[in-house]
């Protein structure tokens, strides 16, 4: 083990490079030796055989743009509780009762957001007779 | 070690950890294939080879061999880029995972990890298998067809919610072990209860999150009984629906490689990583931590295989309750309930 602290990080660097170009040697390959006979039909995007009708941008439902916005509040959350755990034996009882206000607070949002039905896709259940 | 043998031994170590990876991904392919085929009563692949075991070989050459088709109507830099970005991330996240105690060749002891001492190896496994997030979602968008977007934008909003819970999933193992270094967090699930149960962290408090882990990894993997990303019932094949060749199969890879990942993984947090019973002469001593190290991560990747064959798959606002509803809270009751029985134990 080299002295250097980064050099710790150079076995990851090389595996990364030559994971990658792996990667692209695979796709040159095939882009290299398979044949081609292309036809309009094949060129076209894959409607399971219509002609299509425009292409695909378009919009789409701003229920995705929520998700990742919450994904962001809730993925610091955990990222925030992992140095915490890492050290929790050393803050003993102090460092739980600071980490419990802290989720309490992040608890009264997940409510909110639950409530006001971000987390519901598609139709809100409808009560229905007994068929 | 002077820096020239550290380097030429880490290269050594990532041809073979890739060999091994994707001969891994290859195979349990195959193994997929028949296990699902016997559990459908049908045989599954037998023609290559005996048992069909060089189907995975014949596949490879055709996928090189079919017609790599580049459709007009797509974004081409990011739609060749995708797969590329899905695979490297995918064969990525193996180079911080230890599979054994260090050995000794030559007199140089050598640790059976590509980059080994790590002491953020879990956050770098963390960071990586997210980023593959972005090769669905650029494939999805860059292929600018209807069913490639929808596919693309589910996989995108799928992954990143149970991403939460397996992030939270995980803080019960790290204040188990008190470090981010996966050699540590395997050294302390060491020993055993009353004589005979070992001290895996599954026995040992973190049984309910190696359940939302387990679920939350297969939502992340895109497998059934999550697989709405590619439900071929609605959405033909998903975001790589517009691919075609090898650039198709590399989905597959990155897929296989990635279930490698998270069973390597699972092992290494909850079921002890190489730990087992060690006996015989010094050379099976060497072996068998390695041996018992692949039999928990095969065990693994059989589960995912027999949920396969049995489950149906969720509908899409059940995906997002489940996840957002039921293991999000649960995965953080955990947290809590973790945390304050080991502030109250010392």
């Amino acid at each position: 083990m080299p002295d250097n602290y980064f050099a710790r990080y150079l076995p990851l660097l090389l595996h990364f490079l030559i994971a990658g170009a792996l990667a692209s040697v695979i796709v040159l390959l095939s882009w290299l030796i398979g044949q081609r006979k292309p036809t309009r039909a094949k060129l076209s995007p894959y409607e399971c055989g219509m002609t299509p009708v425009g292409d695909a941008r378009e919009r789409f439902s701003v229920k995705f743009y929520l998700v990742a916005m919450l994904f962001i509040l809730f993925d610091v959350e955990a990222i925030f509780l992992y140095p915490w755990a890492v050290l929790l034996k050393e803050l003993k009882m102090f460092g739980f009762l600071e980490m419990l206000v802290y989720m309490l607070i992040v608890l009264v949002g997940f409510f909110y957001v639950w409530k006001k039905g971000v987390l519901d896709w598609g139709e809100t259940a409808k009560p229905r007779g007994n068929a | 070690m002077s820096i020239t043998t550290f380097i030429i031994v880490s290269l050594i170590k990532t041809a073979l950890a890739l060999f091994v990876l994707l001969t891994a991904v290859a195979y349990s392919v195959w193994l997929e294939r028949k296990v699902v085929g016997r559990m459908q009563n049908r045989w599954g692949p037998t023609r290559v080879g005996p048992f069909g075991l060089l189907q995975p070989a014949a596949d490879g050459v055709k996928f090189l061999l079919k017609e790599d088709l580049t459709p007009p109507h797509v974004y081409k830099p990011l739609y060749i880029a995708a797969p590329i970005i899905a695979v490297v991330f995918a064969l990525t996240s193996i180079a911080v995972i230890p599979i054994g105690n260090p050995v000794t060749i030559f007199g140089l002891t050598i640790p059976l990890q590509i980059a080994p001492d790590l002491n953020i190896a879990l956050l770098i496994i963390l960071g990586v298998t997210s980023l593959g997030v972005y090769g669905v979602a650029l494939s999805g968008w860059s292929s600018n067809s209807k069913y490639s977007l929808l596919g693309g934008l589910r996989a995108s909003a799928q992954m990143i919610s149970y991403e939460i819970a397996l992030g939270l999933s995980l803080v019960g193992v790290l204040i188990m072990s008190g470090s981010f270094s996966l050699n540590d967090i395997v050294a302390a699930q060491t020993g055993v209860f009353w004589g005979f149960i070992p001290k895996w962290n599954i026995f040992h408090g973190q049984f309910v999150a190696f359940f939302i882990y387990l679920m939350a990894a297969y939502a992340e993997t895109n497998r059934i009984p999550f697989d709405l990303p590619e439900a071929e019932t609605e959405l033909v094949a998903g975001y790589h629906t517009e691919y075609s060749a090898m650039k198709f199969a590399m989905f597959f890879m990155a897929e296989y490689a990635n279930m490698v990942t998270v069973g390597c993984l699972a092992t290494l947090l909850f079921l002890g990583g190489w730990s087992g019973p060690v006996f015989g002469p010094p050379l099976l001593q060497a072996l068998l931590p390695v041996f018992w190290f692949v039999a928990k991560v095969f065990v693994f990747m059989f589960i995912y295989i027999w949920v396969r064959g049995t489950l149906p798959r969720f509908r899409y606002d059940q995906l997002m309750a489940f996840g957002w509803k039921f293991l999000l809270p649960l995965s953080i009751a955990n947290v809590v309930v973790t945390a304050l029985i080991v502030v109250l134990q010392q």
